[in-house]
């Protein structure tokens, strides 16, 4: 039992070591920006979550306490890294594309990050119900 | 056997942040350099956390929770600088 535990902690650490390996090595190789966003979340998902789940099984099978803040490090991350990848795929849509560049943004006429002052003036002119 | 293996998540992580700090020189643009950066931030908690794991102590999640808050709100600040020129408006 003693020495099962000790295995599932240690296949744990070697899977997240790998996985955090991967997510930087393909930030590095690979070529195309929204490619280079894909791969760090495989890091950010599987490798710090392998590394909390060892600590976790690690500090209630030998250190003799049960830890949960790591819980709260997994939630922490899992709701921040969507609002963190929106952010920079943004950063990436304002610095390096165009409006004739980007894929057509449906029913609106451009994406919103290409705004430019006239389009405010533009919409503000349009509309019917002014507000005061 | 733990021993071994977190000595190889360690070098593992270890050599993830070298890479994002060459990701981070070599950058081609400025997103790059903030995605890099915020890969770096979750390699550094991966590997305070096995810090901790290693010592056998609960002392360093507290460390690892703030570098995360910190990670992200970094991460939103330069993005919302690039975006709009300021952070709160």
């Amino acid at each position: 039992m003693e020495s099962l535990l000790e295995l599932l902690v240690a296949a744990f650490l070697v899977i997240a070591g790998i996985f955090g390996i991967v997510g930087s090595f393909g930030l590095l190789k690979l070529n195309d920006p929204m490619s280079r966003l894909h791969a760090p979340t495989k890091a950010t998902t599987l490798g710090v979550g392998g590394v909390l789940l060892a600590s976790m099984l690690h500090a209630a099978a030998f250190e003799k306490y049960f830890s949960v803040h790591e819980l709260m490090i997994t939630l922490f991350l899992f709701l921040t890294a969507p609002v963190t990848a929106n952010f920079i795929a943004k950063v990436h849509i304002h610095r390096q594309e165009s409006r004739e560049t980007m894929p057509t943004a449906g029913e609106d006429d451009h994406w919103a990050t290409h705004d430019t002052p006239e389009d405010g003036e533009r919409k503000t002119a349009t509309r019917t119900d002014t507000p005061q | 056997m733990i021993e071994s293996a977190s000595t190889f998540a360690f070098a593992c992580f270890a050599l993830a942040m070298l890479m994002n700090l060459w990701k981070i020189v070599t950058a081609p643009d400025v997103a790059d350099r903030i995605l890099a950066l915020d890969t770096m931030f979750i390699n550094a908690i991966a590997l305070m956390v096995l810090y901790g794991l290693a010592l056998g102590t609960e002392i360093f999640f507290e460390a690892a929770m703030i570098i995360a808050m910190l990670g992200f709100v970094s991460t939103v600040a330069y993005a919302r600088f690039i975006l709009r020129g300021n952070i709160i408006e």
